[in-house]
C-alpha cells in the first residue's frame, strides 16, 4: 500500500466533520429506503433488471447499432467513440464549428471519467456545471465524493465559503439562501450557453431514446435552451426495449435518494423543436472506454448490469468511515473499485480494492444484482496475479499451504505465546503468522488443539447418523471449546461427529487477498479430508468457512479454469451446513430438546457477515436462543460488519479499529449481559475489544449457550 | 385512481385540485392570479403553453387580465411567475404528470418559471409506468417526452431537502373531471 494513500486515510479518519456527515447519512439511508421499497418486491424488481441490464451487455454491439440507426433516423447524429481522446475531440469539434463559448452542463459520471471539463477549458471555452452538488465541486476545484451526491464530504459552511469566493461577499450558511444563489447564477448561464452537455441514464435501442432523471431540473433546462446538446452516454446505459426503462425507472430513485420518481424524467427521441424556430442540432456520443471489453469479460460483464446508484456506497462501512476521495477516484466505493479498474487501468485500483472488508453489505442492495465483493475479490486476484505477492506475505501463504507446517507452527505458537497470555488473551498472537497490531487482545492459542483433544472425547457407540465437523482454524487453534460444544450437541441428537485430520485451513485467507493459487490448493486438501470418510452432512461453526465450503471452492477453480476437482467440490457443497442451522433442524424434528421453562435473561445478537448474507440463515440461531430461554434485544445495526474482515484488520487496523468501536457501543447500549454470534472470527474481534474496554458483556458463539442448555 | 394519484402527488410536494368542470377549473385559475399578483412587469407575468384547454372562449376572457402571454418566448418564460401547460396523463403510483413537451413552449412553462400550473383531465390518469408503457406508441414517440413529479428540488448541501433550484418552486395541478370537448 501506498505511504500517501495510508496518509489519506489517515487524514479522513480524523476528519470529524466527514464521519459525521457520513455516518448520519448512512442510518438515515437505510430507514428512508427500507421505507420506500415497503411495498415493492424488491427481489424480484432487481431480478427484472438484471435481467435486461445483462442481455444488453450481452448484445452490446447490436443494440450500439439499433440505437444508432433509430436515433439518426429521428434526426440524432450518433458518434461512436471507443477512446477518452475520442469522445473529447468531438466534442470540440462540434464547439468550434458552432463557435460556442459557454458550456453548461448537467451531472454526468461520462465526462468525470474522461476529465471533459479541463480539457474545453484549455481550448478556451467556459464550462459551468449546473447540478448544484458539481457547481460545488467545480468551484472548489475538487473531484465528486459520491455518484450522487458529489459534495456530501462538504458541509453549509463549506459551501458557503465556496460561494463567498465565487461572488466576493460574505454569505451567511443559510442553505436556501444559498441554493437561490445558485439559481441566480445559474439561469442567465443557461440562457446564454451555446451547448449543453449531459449524460444519459438509460438508451433505449428501440427507439433511439436518451433517458435522462434530475431532481433539480439542470437536465431539462441543458437539453433545452442552447442550441446544441451533446449527450455522452456509456455503452453499458444501452437497453434493448422501451418497456426496459419502467424497472430501471423504478429502482433508481428508490435506491438512489429514497424517492418514487425524481422530480422531472426527460425522454429525449431525435431532435426537438427550438425556440428560435428551428430544430436543435442533437449529438449522441456512445462511449466505449472498456465497456465492450468488460462485456466479453466472463465475470466482469456482471458490473455492467450497474444503473449507478450509489446504494453500494451508501450501506458500506467503509465508505461511511473514510468517503469518496478515499475510497475510489471518479468513480468510488464498492462499484468504483471495479469500474476504476476498467476504465483507468487495474494498477489504479491497487490502493483502493484492499479497502473492502468483504462484508457483503453492498451486494444485498444493490439494484443491479451485481456480486460486488465477489468481482473485487477477481480485481485482487488480477493484481496479484500481474503483479505478485510481497515476498512477507508469500511465505506466510507457503506455510499456510503446508498443512504439517502450518499445523505445527501453530502448536509451536501456543507454546511461545504462553509467557505472553494474560487472562486468555495475549497480545501477540502469530495466528496468520503476520504482524498482528498492539492494542487488541487477541486470544491464546490453544495447548491443546481440537484436532487433539477430540480424540479424547467418548462419543456413544452406534450411532448411526454421522456428520463431519469441520473446524476451521479459529475453533481447531484458538476456540476448541467451541468444537467440543458441538460436539456434546450433536451426540445429544444422536449423531456421530467425525474429525477428518488432513482438514485444513478454509484457504479463505489466501483468497481474499487474491492469492487463488493457494486457496485452489487449500480447496483441494479439504476436499480429500472432507470426503474420505462417509458421513451424511458435513457441518461447520465458522460461516467463513462454511462459504468457503459451499461456494468459494466451486469459485476459485472456475475462476482458475480448474475443473478436475470440480465434482468434488460441487459433491461436498451440497453436503455442508451451517452449525444454527442444522441443530434448528434437529430440534424442529424432534430429535433434539432444550431445557423447559428457562429464563435466561436478555441476551443480543450480532450477525456475521456470512452467516446473515451469504448464508442467509440468520433466523436460526436467533430461533434456537429464543427457544432456549434467553429474550432477544435487537442492537442498532445488528448486521454492520464488526470490523474483522479475517485478516483485514491486521492489514488496515485504523479501519477495523473504529467499525469495532461502533459495534461495541451498539451491542452495550441494548444493556444485555450477553453477545452472541455464531462466528469464532467475530468472537475474537468482539471479544478481544470486549476485553480492552472492560463492560464486560459476555461474548459467546452460540454453540456454547446452547450446549449449557441441553434438556438431560 | 385520482385518489392515489393525488396522495402520491402531494407526498412529493405538489398541490392537487379536483374540478367537476373546465369553468370550475378556470375559475379557480383566474383566482390565482390575483393571488399572486401577477401583472405586466418582469417577473410578473403569465406565460401559457398552447394547449386544447386554451380554448378561443379561455383565451378571450383572460386576455383581459394583465401580464397574460400567449406566444411564448424564452424571455418572456424567464420573466414569467406563472407557466401554464397541458399535460397528457399521470402516473397514480407514484404521483407523476406525463406530457409530450416536443413543443418548445410546453418546455419554456413548464421549467423556468417560479410556478408551474398543470392542467390534468382526471380521465387520463393511469395505474403506473408500466401501464403508461403498454399503451404508448413507442414509433411515434414525442421528440421530448416529460415526466414531472412535485417542484424542483435538492439535497445536494448537506443533504437537506431545499425546494426550487432550477425549476419551479410550486408544482399545482389542476385535475378536471369534464373537459368539455377538449381532450
Ligand atoms: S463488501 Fe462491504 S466493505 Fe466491501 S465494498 Fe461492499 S459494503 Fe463495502
Ligand atoms: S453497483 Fe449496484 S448498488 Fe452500486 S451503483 Fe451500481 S447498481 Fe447501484
Amino acid at each position: 500500500m501506498e505511504k500517501q494513500f495510508r496518509e489519506s486515510i489517515g487524514t479522513a479518519l480524523d476528519d470529524a466533520k466527514l464521519s459525521a456527515a457520513l455516518g448520519k447519512f448512512s442510518v438515515d439511508y437505510k430507514v428512508n429506503r427500507a421505507k420506500i421499497y415497503e411495498d415493492t418486491d424488491f427481489e424480484a424488481l432487481r431480478s427484472q433488471i438484471a435481467a435486461c441490464k445483462s442481455y444488453a451487455a450481452e448484445h452490446m454491439e447490436e443494440l450500439a447499432a439499433e440505437f444508432t440507426k433509430n436515433a439518426e433516423a429521428r434526426g440524432a447524429k450518433v458518434f461512436r467513440a471507443n477512446s477518452p481522446e475520442a469522445v473529447r475531440e468531438y466534442i470540440l469539434q462540434v464547439a468550434k464549428d458552432n463557435g460556442v463559448k459557454l458550456i453548461v452542463k448537467s451531472k454526468s459520471m461520462a465526462t468525470e471519467e474522461i476529465h471533459l471539463n479541463p480539457f474545453l477549458e484549455k481550448e478556451g471555452i467556459e464550462v459551468a456545471e449546473t447540478d448544484l452538488g458539481e457547481w460545488i465541486i467545480q468551484l472548489a476545484g475538487q473531484r465528486p465524493s459520491h455518484m450522487v451526491m458529489p459534495a456530501i464530504h462538504l458541509t453549509r459552511e463549506d459551501v458557503a465559503d465556496i460561494f463567498s469566493k465565487e461572488v466576493e461577499e460574505r454569505l451567511s450558511s443559510d442553505i436556501p439562501r444559498l441554493v437561490q444563489l445558485a439559481r441566480e447564477k445559474l439561469r442567465p448561464k443557461f440562457l446564454q450557453a451555446g451547448m449543453g452537455i449531459s449524460g444519459g441514464n438509460i438508451a433505449v435501442a428501440e427507439t433511439g431514446t436518451v433517458v435522462l432523471v434530475t431532481n433539480e431540473g439542470n437536465a431539462r433546462l441543458t437539453t433545452t435552451l442552447p442550441k446544441v446538446h451533446v449527450a455522452v452516454i456509456g455503452l453499458e446505459k444501452l437497453v434493448a426495449k422501451f418497456a426496459d426503462v419502467a424497472p430501471i425507472l423504478k429502482a433508481l430513485p428508490r435506491s438512489a435518494t429514497a424517492q418514487l420518481l425524481t422530480s422531472y424524467v426527460s425522454m429525449i427521441t431525435g431532435p426537438a423543436p427550438t425556440d428560435d424556430g428551428g430544430v436543435k442540432d442533437l449529438h449522441i456520443v456512445l462511449m466505449d472506454n472498456q465497456r465492450s471489453a468488460m462485456a466479453h469479460d466472463p465475470m466482469f460483464k456482471e458490473a455492467l448490469q450497474c444503473i449507478r446508484c450509489a446504494s453500494c456506497l451508501n450501506v458500506c462501512p467503509i465508505f461511511r468511515l473514510v468517503g469518496g476521495h478515499v475510497f475510489g477516484k471518479v468513480y468510488t466505493g464498492a462499484i468504483g473499485t471495479i469500474l476504476t479498474a476498467w476504465y483507468e487501468g487495474l494498477q489504479q485500483s491497487e490502493d483502493i480494492q484492499g479497502l473492502c472488508i468483504m462484508c457483503g453489505a453492498c451486494k444485498d442492495v444493490c439494484p443491479g444484482k451485481i456480486d460486488i465483493p465477489s468481482l473485487i475479490m477477481e480485481v485482487r486476484r488480477r493484481l496479484v496475479q500481474n503483479e505478485g505477492v510481497p515476498l512477507i506475505q508469500k511465505s506466510i501463504y507457503q506455510v499456510v499451504n503446508n498443512r504439517k507446517l502450518f499445523h505445527g507452527m501453530l502448536r509451536a505458537a501456543s507454546v511461545a505465546g504462553k509467557p505472553l497470555s494474560k487472562g486468555g488473551f495475549i497480545r501477540h498472537l502469530p495466528l496468520f503468522l503476520s504482524d498482528l497490531t498492539e492494542g487488541r487482545s487477541l486470544p491464546a492459542i490453544a495447548a491443546t488443539p481440537l484436532r487433539d483433544s477430540i480424540k479424547k472425547i467418548e462419543q456413544p457407540k452406534g450411532l448411526q447418523e454421522k456428520a463431519v465437523f469441520y473446524a476451521g482454524c479459529l475453533i481447531d487453534f484458538a476456540y476448541p471449546e467451541m468444537g467440543e460444544a458441538l460436539v456434546k450437541i450433536l451426540n445429544k441428537a444422536g449423531v456421530e461427529v467425525l474429525f477428518p485430520e488432513g482438514q485444513t485451513c478454509c484457504g479463505a485467507p489466501a483468497r481474499y487477498s487474491g492469492v487463488y493459487e493457494i486457496a485452489a490448493k487449500n480447496s483441494k486438501d479439504n476436499i480429500d479430508a472432507l470426503l474420505s470418510v462417509a458421513a451424511d452432512y458435513v457441518v461447520s461453526a465458522c460461516p467463513t468457512c462454511t462459504v468457503a465450503l459451499n461456494e468459494e471452492f466451486i469459485a476459485t477453480f472456475k475462476s482458475l479454469g480448474q475443473t478436475e476437482h470440480l465434482a468434488r467440490a460441487e459433491q461436498l457443497a451440497a453436503k455442508t451446513m451451517d452449525f444454527s442451522t442444522l441443530v434448528k433442524k434437529l430440534v424442529d424434528e424432534g430429535r433434539l430438546s432444550l431445557k423447559e421453562g428457562q429464563q435466561l435473561g436478555k441476551i443480543t445478537y450480532h450477525d456475521s457477515c456470512h452467516l446473515k448474507r451469504s448464508l442467509r440463515a440468520d433466523q436460526p440461531p436467533r430461533e434456537l436462543l429464543q427457544k432456549a430461554g434467553y429474550e432477544i434485544s435487537e442492537m442498532f445495526e445488528c448486521d454492520v460488519c464488526c470490523g474483522m474482515g479475517g485478516s483485514y484488520s491486521v492489514k488496515l487496523p485504523e479501519m477495523s479499529a473504529p467499525i469495532l468501536q461502533r459495534k461495541l457501543k451498539n451491542i452495550k447500549d441494548t444493556g444485555a449481559p450477553v453477545v452472541a454470534m455464531d462466528c469464532p472470527g467475530c468472537v475474537m474481534q468482539i471479544r478481544g475489544g470486549m476485553h480492552q474496554d472492560g463492560a464486560g458483556v459476555q461474548v459467546r458463539h452460540t454453540v456454547e449457550l446452547i450446549a449449557q442448555q441441553l434438556a438431560d | 385512481m385520482y385518489e392515489l394519484f393525488k396522495a402520491r402527488a402531494e407526498r412529493a410536494g405538489a398541490e392537487v385540485h379536483r374540478f367537476t368542470t373546465k369553468a370550475e377549473a378556470e375559475a379557480y385559475i383566474v383566482d390565482l392570479f390575483q393571488k399572486e399578483q401577477v401583472r405586466d412587469e418582469t417577473g410578473h407575468l403569465v406565460v401559457w403553453a398552447d394547449c386544447p384547454f386554451l380554448d378561443e372562449a379561455l383565451k378571450e376572457r383572460v386576455s383581459t387580465l394583465p401580464g397574460m402571454r400567449f406566444t411564448v418566448s424564452r424571455e418572456d418564460a424567464n420573466a414569467a411567475w406563472i407557466g401554464i401547460s397541458q399535460v397528457d396523463g399521470a402516473l397514480a403510483e407514484i404521483g407523476t404528470l406525463v406530457q409530450d413537451a416536443t413543443a418548445i413552449d410546453k418546455r419554456l412553462v413548464s421549467m423556468l418559471p417560479e410556478v408551474h400550473l398543470a392542467i390534468l383531465s382526471t380521465k387520463t390518469i393511469v395505474a403506473d409506468m408500466p401501464a403508461w408503457i403498454a399503451q404508448t406508441d413507442t414509433s411515434t414517440l414525442g421528440s421530448y417526452m416529460s415526466m414531472i413529479t412535485g417542484p424542483s428540488r435538492t439535497a445536494d448541501i448537506e443533504r437537506v431537502l431545499t425546494i426550487g433550484v432550477h425549476g419551479p418552486r410550486r408544482l399545482v395541478v389542476c385535475c378536471v373531471d369534464e373537459m368539455g370537448g377538449v381532450a
